[in-house]
């Protein structure tokens, strides 16, 4: 079977986004298909004790030199390999420079988690950055520690046997790349989302520079949409024959969840947005689409769970427009509080400008939460059971979500037809498309 | 012998503008859409083969006959934007050799919720008939071939001759729609049962290359029709009239196949073509149908479930209907009109979330990206009605 060299990011219980959720289900389905993952994770080492991890060093044959890999119950062919680095999935440059100052200034009382969720210091777990907190393990820059990380990957890579490199967006291509470069294997890149989705026409040309290397170094390209290879295509001269498209997916445990005694029990309807509160997001629409709901019903909270660099814009803005007693901010969720969440919305928006993929929306639909997304996101392209809109139009938005919280039957049909349809979301089928690749660029080569 | 029954429905609905819940204004219809797909339809469809049915009867005179069923809504329309058109029914009429169907003014499944509301419709649409063409339809046809006992007793109190529904297999079972049948326990007026493949191979399979008939010449389907021969007379063949140059395409060669059938159908001596009255007329019922529940000619399952499968649907046109005596006492023609250019069936099909997935037929026909989509509009435009009726 494959062995493949995975460069990816957070492993559960710590997971702040879409990005981690993916590399975890597809490794996870990776190793039920009996494919040999070595997966790197950037993190510092004091952050990874929890039950299911279990430590061993291992102890090379060739050179004697000893490492250390962890193993995670119920993913039987996954070693984990963390390698100490300041890098987080959703860091601007800005913000990497802001921690670091903090750092150094030791008043970092709070770390950020995801770039966006304040979480506040727990004295009994050591925080995101605990290991990294010797100066000199620094490297300057974000982009300085990217190719810092590249090179301790490499390290390992020396030391290791696979078949395959793999590579989650631009913070690992640069590794990604070395390695290739160094083994001579072929290089797998998959992109979750583009500088051009994440910074509309900001664009910090460092990271789109990296993202192009990435893309024209990679022998193929894993889009998780049309609308990522379409971009990849126009915006960074990539060709088409390159690049596949494999959708993201989602783990679905038994039935879905019904309580329908919470719904009842409340007065108000709930409409809620999940995310991080960034630009990408599109928070403002948002709100302006909440405000217009709120001038034919008054029965509604809109609720914005999640952080990020807008938070306290939107929190302004919501007062500005006269809509703050209606709007709630709960901050980042995670575990139990997210599913409370989606028990208790009547629907979910994702209001997003440019949605690589989406994959709150299959959240949302396994919570039985109906679900009105943007038409500029990748999950539209494969979902029919839910609203869509164009995240511009404010108009529409607020058109249709009065529509669902007035129309029990509209409620009724989205939720049943869309519960069905998440089902063909499947973390296996995107390891069997993905295994598919490797075999047809690695096949000759073993 | 064999006699070919053509019956070709014309209907086109009143669209509805994209209307949101921020709007107010009582208009719901989106007449430049409406226009549009009206004149592309006219020029495509119903201009080119009104002129082919013409030639056909001026060439086999007494030997061609069609019937033809036009919603009061289509004639609306086609009044207003093509009114050519109905120059070109009206001389198809005027040749004796072509009969006019009644059925719902309103194309609506008015039958399901209000018989009030039902007959209402019947008759405006007979009278729409008369004053447009100056013929009585004696034969009723309902919206989508929808019928059940219940409706054949009703339509022949209302004083039909006969009625028409689909002949699907589960209602006939051994049967062949070749006969003439009797509705159970009426006494009145005759059942002409669509003879579904040979109508299909024509609306739906003519120009898929997949077929294993394809291409279909009119040699073929006049040897198909001869088939009946020994096995019954009547070769019903009910289709949209829109097969011709919208459905399938001219390119298809679909005007060419009409030109050329009744050449082949009556090379054979005693085949011809009739009008469904004159098929009532001439063939004695053979026996008693039962059918209790509702058939139609729509989808695999010939069921209700195209504008009645899921929730949205049902509570569309639940809410629709209870509106019915409000809309009445409320003494507005406008209003009266516009509530029931919402019955017309169309509204629901476009709700439909059966197939939706996979994309078909049904996508085909809809002018919204979804069937979520069209719920919402046809609630808003409801709810428009409703403020209406409170002032």
């Amino acid at each position: 079977m494959m062995r493949i060299l995975m460069l990816g990011w957070e492993f559960p219980p710590f997971i702040s986004g879409g990005l981690g959720t993916a590399c975890y289900g597809l490794t996870k389905a990776l190793s039920d298909l009996a494919a040999e993952v070595l997966f790197v994770l950037p993190r510092g080492e004091s952050e990874l004790r929890f039950e299911r991890i279990r430590v061993v060093t291992a102890v090379r044959k060739q050179g004697g030199r000893s490492h250390t890999y962890w193993t995670v119950d119920g993913l039987e062919h996954v070693r984990l390999i963390p390698v100490g680095a300041a890098l987080n999935p959703y860091q601007t440059e800005a913000e990497y420079l802001e921690e670091r100052r903090r750092q150094e200034t030791g008043r970092a009382s709070t770390v950020k988690e995801g770039g966006a969720a304040a979480m506040p210091a727990n004295p009994n777990r050591p925080t995101r950055l605990g290991l990294m907190s010797s100066p000199n393990l620094y490297a300057g820059d974000l982009f300085g520690e990217v190719h810092r990380y590249a090179r301790l990957v490499s390290e390992i890579a020396r030391q290791s046997d696979f078949d395959v490199i793999h590579a989650h967006d631009w913070m690992t291509f640069p590794a990604g790349l070395s390695v290739a470069a160094l083994t001579g294997k072929p290089l797998v890149v998959h992109v979750h989302s583009t500088e051009f989705d994440r910074s509309g026409t900001n664009v910090n040309q460092r990271v789109y520079d990296i993202e192009r290397a990435g893309v024209h170094g990679a022998t193929r390209i894993i889009c998780v949409s049309r609308m990522t290879r379409d971009i990849l295509t126009s915006h960074y001269g990539v060709p088409e024959s390159k690049c596949r498209v494999i959708y993201n997916a989602i783990t679905i445990n038994g039935e879905p969840i019904n309580h329908p005694f919470n719904r009842i029990e409340q007065n108000d309807k709930i409409v809620l947005f999940l995310g991080r509160i960034t630009m990408q997001k599109g928070p403002e629409y948002f709100l302006a689409a909440a405000k217009k709901v709120l001038t034919v019903m008054d029965n509604v909270k809109f609720v914005m769970a999640g952080s990020g660099d807008m938070i306290r814009r939107m929190i302004e803005l919501a007062a500005a427009m006269g809509i703050g007693h209606r709007v709630t901010f709960t901050g980042f969720l995670r575990g139990d509080d997210v599913d409370r969440i989606y028990e208790m919305a009547d629907l979910y928006v994702m209001p997003s400008v440019s949605e690589p993929f989406g994959l709150a929306p299959l959240e949302a639909l396994s919570h039985d939460v109906p679900v009105l997304i943007s038409k500029q996101s990748g999950v539209s392209e494969v979902l029919t059971h839910v609203l869509k809109v164009d995240f511009w139009d404010i108009h529409e938005m607020a058109n249709k979500i009065v529509a669902v919280l007035r129309h029990p039957p509209l409620q009724k049909t989205l939720r049943e037809h869309g519960a069905f349809e998440v089902r063909k979301f499947s973390w296996s089928d995107a390891a069997r498309q993905c295994v598919e690749i490797y075999q047809e660029i690695a096949g000759d080569r073993r | 012998m064999a006699s070919v029954c053509f019956y070709f429905q014309v209907h086109q609905p009143f669209r509805l503008r994209r209307y949101s819940v921020f709007d107010s204004e009582p208009n719901y219809f989106d007449d430049f859409k409406n226009a549009e797909i009206c004149r592309k339809v006219a020029a495509r469809c119903y201009l080119p083969a009104n002129r082919l049915m013409l030639e056909l009867i001026r060439r086999y005179g007494q030997s061609f006959s069609v019937s033809y069923s036009l919603t009061g809504v289509a004639l609306e329309q086609l009044e207003r934007w093509s009114p050519e058109v109905i120059d070109s029914f009206r001389a198809l009429v005027d040749t004796g050799q072509v009969e006019m169907l009644a059925e719902t003014y309103y194309h609506s499944l008015a039958f399901l919720y209000s018989r009030e509301e039902f007959r209402d419709q019947v008759v405006a649409h007979s009278a729409k008939i008369s004053e447009t063409f100056g013929v009585r339809p004696k034969v009723f046809r309902n919206t989508e071939l929808i019928y059940n006992n219940d409706l054949a007793h009703f339509v022949q109190g209302m004083g039909y001759v006969g009625i028409l529904a689909e002949g699907a297999d589960h209602v006939l079972g051994y049967r062949s729609p070749s006969f003439v049948y009797r509705p159970i326990g009426a006494d009145r007026i005759a059942l002409l049962l669509k003879n579904y493949r040979l109508s299909d191979d024509i609306a739906f399979r003519f120009s898929d290359r997949n077929w294993s008939e394809w291409p279909l010449k009119a040699e073929k389907f006049a040897q198909w029709v001869n088939q009946v021969n020994g096995n019954g007379y009547l070769v019903n063949l009910f289709m949209d009239y829109e097969t011709f140059g919208e459905h399938q395409w001219a390119d298809s060669g679909i005007f060419d196949f009409m030109y050329h059938l009744p050449e082949h159908v009556l090379k054979q001596a005693d085949n011809n073509f009739m009008t469904l009255s004159r098929a009532v007329q001439t063939y004695a019922p053979v026996a008693e149908l039962d059918i209790p529940h509702m058939v139609s000619w729509a989808d695999v399952e010939r069921d209700l479930s195209a504008w009645l499968g899921n929730a949205m649907q049902s509570n569309a046109l639940h809410e629709l209907y209870r509106l019915e005596e409000a809309v009445k006492a409320a003494g507005n023609p406008q209003l009266l009109h516009d509530w029931r250019r919402l019955q017309t069936s169309d509204h629901f099909y476009y709700m439909c979330t059966k197939w939706f997935a996979d994309g078909d037929v049904h996508k085909y026909f809809n002018p919204y990206e979804s069937p979520y989509d069209s719920y919402i509009n046809f609630m808003n435009c409801l709810d428009n009605v409703r403020t209406r009726l409170r002032r």
